[in-house]
């Protein structure tokens, strides 16, 4: 992986540096006030080389993720902006690529796009005009080639520097297509690649061996997701309410086996003890860490895990 | 065949609301295969808007017929010494495409879909229908195992299965197959994945609903 | 209480292997049981359909009743079944015109329960009885307003349809 730089930025500059990566998650506000943003930000700000600025997650409408992402960055937190294929046609999703490049987002992260039956306009009509692989070959086209997807060429100056991230998911169906669909995504466009929350490290492990096989690993960076249980309460409702979530039994027992006011506790050394086991791992380039609304808990982890100082590339 | 299905009785019983007279006409092709509007079905609506009417102590004329299409001008023009303004509201049976039909050759009449057309499909069992196409214009199952991703995936993706597909199921609902899953069990077992896994199709939806209302016209057809 | 005094017509549909030989046992076994309840013969509950219980309200019908054999022994495997949820659509259906859905009931009995066919018989009049006349007034008969030249019960042809031989205001068409 030599070469140019894509965008330049931290994100980029950190993998490429071979530094084992962290990211976070920023929710944007169910609301217009700048200040909720901020206050995550702070937080992520000097514990996480990039955070992904959800896109509308879960259906629910909240602020775009691009004004989002740039309120974050005016904090000085790199965003690694999502976007999904759920809202927009492909005029709307090139045309918002070129805005973003040109605010100074260094990073997108493409994908599908929770369906909106689970939000809260399940009234809506869903676009999906492409997919998120057709999107993430787009991306890469405007910003390597120079066209956009009918074939209009960009001025030089004016191509998106943008680092391509996707998302893969070891953990839904069926299992021995998850790979492969991952090498799709390395295939059109996808520099670096975020996964799903691990909770079965034995069926993830299997999966990075796959794509380590198929060198996948070689040709992107592929990040592997954290997201410390609360309590066993969150455990259960995970395993059985969020799909393409798998939650081992054995994780279940032990959150059990402590008192319920320690359970967090006992979830983030949990967690701690994935990601050790997740920097040793082969072809893993770093880790991407998930705390929806529990964005305040970030130091402390990225502190516990040993993840500290973060490196300056 | 087209799938419909009919609407609730308080959108119907809303249509003819007032009305001493109407007519419910049936429709003999798609909807009397789906057991939705054909000549069964007009007399089950007519006599339960009937019996409906009487029990709130007042008479509804309610006549039934049931044509052999909705959607063909020579035979909505069967009806053409019955429009003569005897009936209050004349309620189709046919997908919508019959009550467009009728509304248009007889303007002067009031036309209330008594159907909706739920989707494109067939059966899977005796009461039981499917979605299985979407009338994009521009057929790509050949490319998927013979299934339809545009139709069957609820977010029509091209390169599926998305991270929410478990157990063969769609995350949307637990009743929907995840086309994806059969379709990677099929290109696996057909020896086709290395042509999937190349393929790189973006769908051009002109040919759909996108590039406006369509039309087919066909010279040697013509008259 | 509406229809104290009043006597319901009730068509009972009777499957031949059961409900209608439990009827025959009940009349040789001289029980009593309502004489408003007509009841209709049919080879398998499984024939039963909502169109004939509608045709049979809008003939003057007070309540309907469709009687089969006990769950697991239909003779045709699941012919009560289709018709217990026959009658639950039948029900859906009446009640969304306001009609009350305990004008219909499916019951289940075997051939040897003559007693429990005229317990039934009494059971569905006496129910029946206390939702009152389906009409509160006015003969019995179709609907129709008598301004209709198509025939009371509306069935209506095409010139078309004539030409091929059935013609218009005779009625019924073979179902």
């Amino acid at each position: 992986m030599k070469g140019d730089f894509k965008s330049g930025g931290r994100l980029e500059r950190v993998l490429r540096a071979g530094a084992f990566a962290v990211t976070g998650e920023l929710g944007p506000p169910r609301h217009a006030d700048p200040e909720d943003v901020r206050k995550k930000a702070g937080y992520l700000l000097g514990n996480v080389d990039s955070a992904n600025i959800t896109d509308n997650q879960t259906a629910v409408v909240r602020m775009s993720s691009m004004a989002a992402s740039l309120i974050a960055q005016g904090e000085g937190l790199e965003a690694n902006m999502q976007m999904v294929c759920r809202d927009r046609n492909r005029i709307a999703m090139q045309s918002d690529i070129l805005g973003a490049a040109a605010l100074g987002v260094n990073n997108l992260l493409i994908l599908s796009g929770d369906h909106q039956s689970f939000g809260d306009h399940p009234e809506a009509k869903n676009v999906y005009d492409l997919d998120s692989i057709n999107l993430i070959r787009a991306l890469r086209d405007m910003r390597d080639k120079g066209v956009l997807m009918n074939g209009r060429e960009l001025p030089e100056g004016g191509r998106p520097r943008l680092f391509i991230g996707a998302a893969y998911n070891p953990f839904a169906d069926p299992e021995a297509f998850r790979a492969l669909r991952a090498k799709k995504k390395v295939d059109a466009g996808a520099d670096f690649l975020q996964s799903q929350c691990i909770y079965d490290m034995g069926r993830y492990k299997r999966f990075m061996a796959r794509a380590v096989d198929l060198g996948l690993t070689e040709r992107a960076f592929f990040m592997a997701g954290v997201t410390p249980l609360k309590s066993m309460g969150m455990a259960k409702y995970m395993r059985d309410k969020v799909p393409g979530i798998i939650i081992p039994d054995a994780l279940i027992e032990r959150l059990k086996g402590v008192p319920k006011d320690r359970q967090a506790e006992e979830g983030v050394r949990i967690a701690c003890e994935q990601i050790e086991e997740l920097k040793a791992m082969e072809g893993v380039s770093g880790v991407h860490l998930m705390l929806v609304e529990w964005e305040h808990m970030i130091p402390a982890i990225v502190r516990q895990a040993g993840l500290l100082p973060r490196p300056v590339p | 065949m087209i799938i419909a299905e009919r609407k609730p009785m308080n959108e119907i019983t809303g249509f003819i609301e007032g009305k001493a007279k109407i007519l419910v006409v049936g429709c003999r092709g798609c909807v009397t295969v789906c057991n939705a509007g054909g000549a069964k079905e007009v007399e089950i609506l007519a006599s339960l808007l009937r019996l409906g009417a009487e029990k709130e102590g007042r008479g509804l004329h309610a006549d039934e017929l049931t044509l052999e299409r909705q959607c063909d001008p020579e035979y909505v023009e069967e009806l053409s010494q019955l429009m003569d303004g005897r009936y209050g509201a004349v309620l189709s049976m046919a997908c919508p495409i019959g009550p467009q039909y009728l509304a248009r050759r007889y303007p002067e009449a009031r036309v209330f879909p008594a159907l909706n057309t739920s989707f494109l499909g067939g059966a899977l069992a005796h009461g039981v229908w499917s979605e299985f196409c979407q009338a994009c214009g521009d057929c790509v199952i050949h490319l998927f195992g013979g299934f339809c991703p545009i139709s069957r995936c609820a977010k029509s993706l091209l390169n599926g299965p998305c991270g929410g597909s478990e157990g063969g199921k769609c995350e949307v609902s637990k009743e929907t197959d995840c086309v994806w899953q059969l379709i990677v069990d099929k290109i696996t077992a057909d020896g086709t994945l290395d042509a999937f896994m190349a393929m790189d199709l973006v769908k051009d939806w002109r040919t759909s609903r996108d590039g406006g209302p369509r039309r087919i016209v066909r010279q040697e057809l013509l008259r | 209480m509406p229809g104290r005094d009043f006597a319901p017509k009730v068509i009972a549909f009777c499957c031949q292997y059961c409900a209608y030989s439990a009827a025959d046992m009940a009349g040789s076994m001289r029980l009593q049981y309502p004489a408003e309840v007509e009841i209709v013969l049919i080879p398998c509950t499984g024939r039963f359909d909502v169109i004939l219980a509608l045709r049979a309200f809008e003939k003057g019908a007070d309540g309907v009743y469709v009687a089969g054999c006990l769950e697991g022994n239909c003779h045709f495997l699941d012919g009560n079944i289709r018709a217990r949820k026959r009658v639950d659509y039948l029900k859906e259906g009446l009640a969304s015109v306001g009609v009350e859905p305990g004008r219909v009931r499916m019951y289940n009995l075997s051939a040897s329960q003559g007693p429990r066919f005229a317990e039934i018989a009494g059971e569905f009049v006496r129910d029946v009885a206390s939702l009152g006349p389906f009409r509160d007034a006015g003969p019995l008969g179709g609907p129709d307003d008598g301004t209709g030249p198509e025939g009371t019960d509306g069935k209506m042809t095409t010139q078309s349809q004539q030409a091929r031989g059935t013609p218009a205001g005779t009625g019924r068409e073979t179902p």
